[in-house]
């Protein structure tokens, strides 16, 4: 199939890429801007490790159509940190030791920074809900909790959104 | 109509490494210009801690800071030889590699040090801040970093170790049977407290407790994160997973992560872990290592908690709500079993 031009900013920067227009937000990113901080887990949406922020919102860039992102902000881990300040959540994960092998990891904290921006005092039922899409195989997912629920208690302002 | 507690309880004595053929690792040091240094392995950390464990052995050996230490565990085509990321080997095989190599390479780096400041390499001390001084003589100092340029640049000298361990190769007595596989052997003790539901067959595990003999714990929180992972994944097993739900048909199988089931982050439970430290004679500074027993006894105490609850055997994993429900109805009904160690 002709390839067909798409754009769209990627953690602040505008991107363009070539590619075929039945590619998912996933392969885009990874083949076409080796953008590699969303991971390939299972290409089907059941394991969450895929996960980006689209204009703000939590969605599977496994599911995503790429082209259907035409003109609109996404925002995968590698965005996350501020120069070499890591953003709260990161650092709240390496005190709790919330990742072990890490393949989760950046679908982790994706899910955990769309759950923060909207809500930044969950509770932990709602911390719970927030990342059910996200399998972890090595954690057992209580340091993962506990690391959000310290997150949420850094204070808003000290919090880059 | 009811839902019954129960409380299980395993103990397992885990022995650490295997004995096939004899278990060596190996593991090569060596100092770089800038005066930092590199293990390299073929062991591989998936997550376990094994490149952290490494760093914290080789530092203190080599009696340098901890950020001074590289680990490179990349390549099995390149790297020294090793057996693999098995079998709760790690700590306990690499740590004493890394050792005998680090001492090597701390002989080397002495040895360069002495011939800079002019003295005796036997006369001379680390401070594990990067400096190597005179014994009694802080004064008479030379950085770790100088030194290893003056072995490069100037002595012509590699600062470098080689480590290998091996447990050998324990051959089978025809006689007796008898064998001495191994020589480090891990203990815990773990009690599950469960509540099944008579008319769905659910279980749901309330909490669990656990005590861990583990020699001398390297890293003490990776330990207790690598026990809370792995006590998940024997709930798993125990209660969860497998490939052939619907045997002996497996057409209807699972073929994703929404039909092959895992407990997720609403489904854990409570935990309490006690971490005792028995040092084992030959673990590098008497580590053991937790492995594949962090998960090992959560299976069985399930088990034992189910069949205190209502008194249904599950011989076979996981313990589905179908086999629950099917033994209850072969006894006739929950038979909830005596209990001791107070209420639950
Ligand atoms: S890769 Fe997208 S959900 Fe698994
Ligand atoms: S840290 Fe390995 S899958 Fe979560």
């Amino acid at each position: 199939m002709a390839k067909v031009p798409m754009q769209f900013r990627l953690n602040g920067s505008d991107r363009a890429a070539f590619a075929d227009p039945a590619d998912n937000l996933l392969t885009v990113l990874r083949r076409g801007l080796n953008e590699f901080g969303p991971k390939y887990g299972c290409g089907q949406g059941t394991c969450g490790t895929c996960s980006v922020l689209i204009d703000g919102e939590l969605h599977l860039a496994c599911l995503t159509l790429a082209a259907a992102c035409e003109g609109a902000s996404i925002e995968t881990v590698s965005g996350m940190a501020d120069g070499p300040n890591l953003h709260p959540l990161q650092n709240a994960f390496m005190e709790h030791f919330a990742a072990q092998c890490g393949f989760c990891t950046p679908g982790m904290l994706i899910a955990a920074k769309a759950l923060l921006d909207r809500n930044p005092n969950p509770s932990r039922e709602e911390v719970i809900d927030a990342i059910a899409g996200n399998i972890c195989r090595c954690t057992g997912y209580e340091p993962i909790i506990q690391a959000i629920l310290s997150a949420a208690r850094v204070s808003p302002a000290q919090r880059r959104s | 109509m009811a839902r019954f507690r129960g409380r299980g309880m395993a103990s397992v004595n885990y022995p650490i490494g295997m004995n096939l053929g004899g278990d060596p690792s190996q593991a090569l040091i060596h100092s770089n210009p800038d005066g930092k240094f590199t293990v390299a392995l073929s062991a591989i950390d998936l997550g376990q801690g094994m490149k952290q464990v490494t760093r914290q052995v080789a530092a203190e050996t080599l009696g340098v800071p901890i950020e001074d230490v590289y680990v490179d565990t990349a390549d099995s085509d390149t790297g020294p030889h090793d057996m693999g990321s098995f079998a709760s080997r790690g700590t306990h095989r690499m740590g004493n590699a890394v050792i005998a190599a680090a001492r090597e390479a701390r002989g080397v780096l002495l040895e360069a040090a002495a011939e800079e400041l002019e003295v005796n390499a036997a006369d001379l001390v680390t401070d594990g801040r990067g400096n190597i001084h005179v014994k009694g003589a802080p004064s008479r100092s030379i950085t770790v970093r100088a030194t290893a340029q003056a072995a490069q640049f100037k002595q012509g000298k590699t600062i470098a170790g080689r480590g290998i361990f091996l447990i050998p190769l324990s051959s089978v007595d025809a006689e007796t049977g008898e064998m001495n596989p191994n020589t480090a052997f891990a203990h815990a003790c773990l009690v599950a407290d469960v509540e099944v539901d008579d008319e769905t067959g659910d279980v749901t595990v309330l909490g669990m407790s656990s005590a861990y003999e583990l020699g001398r714990v390297i890293n003490p929180r990776m330990v207790e994160q690598q026990l809370v992972g792995g006590a998940w994944m024997g709930i798993s097993h125990a209660l969860y997973e497998t490939p052939e739900p619907y045997y002996p048909n497996p057409d209807h199988g699972p073929r994703d992560f929404n039909e092959y089931l895992m407990p997720g982050p609403g489904d854990i439970a409570p935990y309490s872990i006690t971490i005792l430290e028995r040092p084992a004679p030959d673990g590098p500074f008497g580590g053991k290592g937790p492995g594949e027993m962090c998960a090992n006894p959560v299976l069985p105490a399930i088990a034992n908690a189910v069949y205190n609850a209502v008194g249904v055997r599950v011989n076979d994993l996981p313990i589905t709500p179908e086999k629950i429900l099917r033994g209850i109805r072969a006894n006739g009904g929950a038979k909830p079993q005596a209990r001791r160690g107070g209420a639950l």
